[in-house]
């Protein structure tokens, strides 16, 4: 077993309907799936966010997809147009939950490429 | 026969430059996505400041780029752009046809979502209006509702096309059902095949959001899209059995894969085996996704189950005023600093008797975004930006918060001090929305659809 935050296993998205967010991960195979849906409960994610989530936190299950969809009631601070948080609309959630570790066997230990920006780096140094 | 979709717009502020190459690569409908829940929040204040505003104001920019193909007969345009005022968003439509000299097309205008002038009426019917998250009475409602709008489906639209509409300009219609309308009108698929009508949503759903199924806010291997600078605008091949494929013009900007499909597959989407449309409940756990390559995604097997007798419906109260400021401290000891001048403003604004009702402290590039999932660490951050965000009732107030910053340019903890937004700036109004669910047929019985040549 190795522990693991979820950003070296799981892809993620999430957004904003009015004061609750949704946060989706994805696996990219069905062992690490199944991995997630045994290791990411709607409690832990609940104690991961603390304080940030003031309402309850409901998990779905979109196996077509090999996604968790976590569903969080009072998350933005009381909604878009009425929040003080400078992410109002939640779409940064989905790389907080992926901060998470969860015990991982070792034959599903994996960890998700870092990003190359050279094509970044280039354009940058050819601006004046 | 493939009726071919594309999505030109995901949201108010979006750009119009992807849509030529959604038009050259050739599609039988353009749909233009442009309501977020904020937005109608942002049109309130407009209309607020000018009767004849209150549509999203990047329409005619949108129409300058499809008007020649519009004028050719290759395509048509369906819109939800008149936010809470599509009257005046279709005049705007008119007036860029006449500045492009287009003549002879058809629009249509759509009418009904807007329930602003019919609340006591409807809560007359029986509607109880109740908050659709927490489950407040309506009698909690703080103070006079600013607008209020229903989430009209396809219907109106589906009308508007059998009239002959070449652009459709509606209000608050949900945003996929701008997608499904001109599926059901081409395919003729019956308003009680929920099957098929999930599929038109789902796809709805994959393009209300332009190039966020292309590349765009893509958490995978997001660093390899092709000129992300360059980012597509999705479309949909729809089959009559409501098979399709996601697909993108063959520019080479952005990509379509499984893996960008099921990102946006889930975006704000709660249960995804019950998304309830006005026009169906579809299951998109249902839906078999095969990745074809190319940038050829294909969906089959999407299953609905019957629609629901409500539409959702979004109200907004005010919710008083925000102010922000900025400051900037370096190394060293830079979060002490920050948390040391968020304190003493926030002590010299209480001891000058400015009523906050809530305040926000957060310290950029430690934890400001993700808050408690941040462990506390030793690690000393090179730079800290405080953000300070605060509330209060009145907008003066707000504004006489951020004064209270000033001082701090000589009095505050030392090193680096760089003032952003010099005591902060302009307090911005906040609206509270209220969700909330109306009965259909209450709804319904108010939706016109207008044709005029424009």
């Amino acid at each position: 077993m190795t522990r693991l935050p979820l950003r070296e296993l799981c892809g993620y998205r999430s957004g904003d309907k009015a004061d609750i967010a949704n946060v989706a991960i994805f696996a990219d195979d069905d062992a690490t799936y199944e991995l997630i849906v045994r290791e990411v409960t709607a409690d832990r994610v609940r104690a991961h966010f603390g304080d940030m989530v003031k309402g309850d936190v409901r998990r779905y299950e979109a196996r077509n997809v090999r996604a968790l969809n976590f569903v969080m009631q009072g998350a933005l601070g009381g909604g878009a147009s009425r929040s003080l948080r400078a992410d109002a609309l939640g779409k940064t959630l989905g790389g907080a939950l992926v901060r998470l570790e969860i015990d991982v066997p070792d034959e599903l230990v994996r960890h998700r490429p870092r990003p190359d920006v050279t094509w970044a780096r280039e354009i940058l140094s050819s601006r004046r | 026969m493939t009726v071919r979709v594309g999505g030109g717009q995901g949201f108010y502020g979006d750009t119009p430059s992807a849509v030529e190459s959604l038009l050259d690569a050739g599609v039988d409908y353009l749909c233009l996505e442009a309501l977020a829940e904020l937005t109608l929040a942002i049109l309130q204040k407009d209309r607020q400041r000018d009767e004849t505003r209150g549509f999203t104001r990047d329409l005619p920019l949108y129409l300058d780029a499809a008007l020649p193909a519009l004028a050719e007969g290759r395509t048509k345009v369906i819109t939800n752009a008149g936010g809470i005022n599509p009257t005046a968003a279709t005049r705007a439509a008119i007036d860029a046809a006449r500045a492009n000299g287009v003549s002879g097309l058809k629009v249509a205008t759509v009418l009904g979502d807007d329930l602003m002038t019919r609340l006591d009426e409807i809560r007359g019917h029986g509607a109880a209006l109740e908050h659709l998250d927490s489950g407040e009475s309506f009698d909690t409602f703080p103070g006079e509702p600013l607008f209020a709008a229903a989430y009209l489906g396809a219907r109106p639209i589906v009308e508007a096309l059998e009239l002959g509409a070449d652009v459709v300009i509606t209000g608050r219609v949900a945003d996929a059902a701008l997608f499904l309308a001109p599926l059901v009108f081409e395919h003729g698929w019956a308003w009680d095949d929920w099957d098929r009508l999930a599929a038109g949503t789902l796809v709805g759903h994959l393009l209300e959001c332009s190039g966020q199924v292309a590349g765009g806010n893509f958490s995978g291997e997001w660093w390899t899209i092709p000129e992300p600078w360059n980012l597509p605008y999705p479309i949909a091949e729809v089959e009559p059995d409501g098979s399709a494929v996601i697909t993108k013009p063959p520019t080479s900007g952005g990509r379509i894969d499984f893996d960008t499909v099921r990102h946006q597959l889930l975006y704000e989407v709660h249960d995804p085996a019950a998304y309830a449309a006005p026009d169906v409940v579809a299951d998109f756990t249902s839906a078999t996704f095969a990745d074809l390559g190319g940038d050829r995604v294909s969906v089959t097997d999407v299953r609905g189950n019957a629609a629901t007798a409500s539409y959702k419906a979004l109200l907004a109260h005010r919710a008083g005023w925000a102010g922000e400021a900025r400051v900037a401290f370096s190394w060293p000891d830079a979060l002490a600093k920050a948390e040391a001048t968020a304190a003493i403003f926030s002590e010299r604004v209480e001891r000058a008797g400015l009523a906050v009702d809530e305040w926000r402290f957060e310290y950029w590039g430690v934890n400001a975004l993700a808050g408690p999932t941040v462990p506390a660490t030793d690690h000393e951050p090179p730079e800290v930006v405080a953000r300070v965000a605060w509330r209060c009732d009145d907008q003066l107030t707000a504004g006489l918060v951020a004064r209270e910053l000033v001082p701090l340019s000589l009095s505050a903890p030392p090193a680096g001090f760089t003032g952003m937004g010099r005591g902060g700036g302009r307090p911005t109004e906040l609206l509270g929305i209220w969700p909330t669910l109306v009965d259909k047929a209450v709804v319904d019985s108010h939706v016109t659809v207008t044709v005029e040549e424009m």
